[in-house]
């Protein structure tokens, strides 16, 4: 076991020191939700009314749209590293099976949580605002990082899958319909019949409804028993997502010589 | 042995890439896999290296089962594979380092064997440099200190010298030298006959995934025979006036119509190709080429298993 968690931690280590060679990247992948908040929050945001002013309801929805794109990176990691035979490095070596995947998750929670903060930062610049109290508030950060975990499988799942280049950047777009597809922008009532279900049952949008409560910023009432328990699927979607696709992650991995 | 291996078999879906391969390496050998794309030499090196399960035979490394024992072999086991497999952002030591830790040396341990290797490869100058900015060669080298940072027995080299320059291939197999009289067994697969020639004392050749041919390099080279003799005439009218010339010093001759080429094996290089050129210089015949070389790879093959090797 402490095999396992040295091992893990070295291939932590090994993103850390990512970020300590190429600062700019870093930087840019900062920059990017805040870039996208800007743009959603004072070009389109005046067209779009909102009770309670529209960078109040954006902001909970940004966070968790860049918990969710967190998917992304996640699976290119992964995929360059089997591209690049890297993959099959570790598993030559006698390291502890399962470091591989744990030390990814670990690096990935930690490029998050300061993703997190700094965009927590950018939030309160632009006008955003705590209203329900610090406890509510780091409830709400506990809901997007649970978003974060559960999506960060989904990527080690898919990189593992999907090999090729084709296959990340079909992910990349795609994951750009899926998080539109919420309430994280606007209110799913807004929405045709069809597609407002089809919103009100993704993910995202139980995590953007359950953060919005938590920090006391505008919601837009919607009917149905997904919109009425908000917070419970907050923590049941990716509670479920985490397990299936841990578990898919971790079997195609043992079964990579296969 | 250092490797055994029986009847090693493995399928992709319907193709049987690798079918029935024996093998056997001696501590302090390098023995040469040797064959054209496809011919499943990288599927061996996977399966003893652990990272594919074989569908079909047995194989020990170190004296451990491949697939019962697979976490002992990896403890005496180094593999370079085709693609330089290190992480391109960081820097060489870094590289090394984090390999060491884990392969479970300490962390001091770790750091020595690293300065160690960097210093044996001639990397001490870019040791804190990202990988990316690294030649060819340098990666390459680094790959293959990678591969050594647990002082392997059995070093498993797939087709290592693939896209060097030739004093990157050199460097390679120096180090490679280096290895072996210390007591490692090394694996190495390769496409080039020179390769082998240089560097192993026994060789098997894959063809299609089956053996076609094993023994020593000379062994080997006796038996796919002597040097060609290419004519190429200038009037393809030429070519039977030109075979006819060929076949006074040689055994087989082929034609080659497009090519308005004659090939021949020839035995006794200068009187053959004194003659030819004299023949058919004499019969007025206009040359445009005679090259006298080595048989290629394609011919080794064409020699070993009496058919043409497929493109891969």
């Amino acid at each position: 076991m402490t095999w396992a968690l040295r091992d893990s931690w070295t291939v932590t280590l090994r993103d850390l020191g990512h970020w300590r060679r190429q600062p700019w990247d870093v930087l840019i992948g900062l920059a990017f939700p805040i870039l996208l908040l800007l743009m959603f929050g004072f070009l389109l945001g005046g067209a779009i009314d909102v009770p309670g002013g529209y960078i109040e309801f954006l902001f909970p929805g940004m966070l968790a749209v860049t918990m969710a794109f967190g998917l992304e990176s996640t699976m290119t990691a992964v995929s360059q590293d089997v591209q690049r035979g890297v993959t099959d490095r570790f598993r030559s070596l006698p390291m502890s099976r399962g470091a591989v995947l744990l030390g990814r998750s670990t690096a990935d929670m930690l490029a998050s949580v300061v993703g997190l903060a700094v965009l927590l930062v950018a939030g309160l610049v632009i006008g955003w605002r705590i209203h329900e109290g610090i406890g509510n508030a780091l409830a709400a950060v506990a809901l997007l990082l649970l978003l974060r975990f559960a999506f960060l499988w989904v990527g080690i799942y898919l990189g593992l899958v999907f090999r090729g280049q084709g296959g990340v950047m079909a992910v990349q777009i795609l994951v750009w319909p899926f998080v539109f597809l919420s309430n994280a922008f606007v209110p799913i009532s807004t929405m045709p019949g069809w597609l407002e279900t089809l919103s009100a049952w993704n993910p995202v949008t139980a995590t953007v409804a359950a953060t919005r409560e938590l920090f006391g910023n505008p919601t837009v009432a919607a009917s149905g028993w997904a919109s009425e328990n908000v917070v419970l699927l907050a923590v049941v979607w990716p509670v479920v997502l985490s397990a299936v696709f841990a578990t898919l992650a971790v079997r195609r991995w043992a079964h990579l010589g296969r | 042995m250092a490797i055994r291996a029986t009847g090693l078999t493995r399928r992709y879906g319907e193709t049987t890439v690798l079918d029935g391969l024996d093998l056997s390496v001696e501590p302090g050998t390098v023995h040469g896999l040797l064959g054209p794309n496809g011919a499943g030499k990288t599927t061996a090196v996977r399966i003893l290296s652990t990272l594919l399960d074989p569908h079909g035979g047995t194989a020990s490394v170190a004296g451990y089962d491949v697939v019962t024992q697979s976490a002992q072999v990896r403890r005496h086991l180094g593999l370079v594979g085709q693609h330089a497999a290190v992480d391109e952002i960081l820097g060489g030591r870094d590289n090394l380092v984090m390999f060491g830790r884990l392969s479970h040396l300490g962390t001091r341990q770790a750091r020595h064997r690293a300065d160690e290797l960097l210093e044996q490869f001639d990397l001490l100058d870019a040791a804190d440099r990202s990988v990316s900015t690294y030649s060819g060669g340098m990666r390459r080298r680094l790959d293959l200190a990678a591969g050594l940072v647990l002082d392997p027995t059995v070093l498993l080299l797939d087709e290592p010298t693939t896209g060097l320059d030739p004093g990157g291939r050199r460097e390679v197999w120096q180090a490679v030298r280096a290895l072996v009289a210390g007591g490692t067994a090394v694996l190495l697969t390769t496409q080039y006959l020179e390769e082998v020639d240089q560097l192993a004392s026994q060789v098997t050749v894959l063809n299609h995934g089956r053996v076609a041919a094993e023994g020593t390099p000379d062994a080997l080279k006796a038996s796919i025979g002597q040097d060609r003799l290419d004519v190429v005439v200038r009037d393809e009218a030429d070519l039977p006036a030109a075979q006819t010339a060929l076949r006074a010093v040689a055994g087989d001759t082929e034609v080659d119509l497009d090519g308005r080429r004659v090939t021949a094996t020839v035995t006794d290089r200068v009187a053959a190709l004194t003659h030819v050129v004299r023949t058919l210089d004499d019969a007025g015949i206009v040359v445009d080429d005679v090259i006298l070389r080595r048989p290629t790879l394609d011919e080794v093959f064409l020699h070993l298993t009496g058919s043409t090797k497929e493109a891969s």
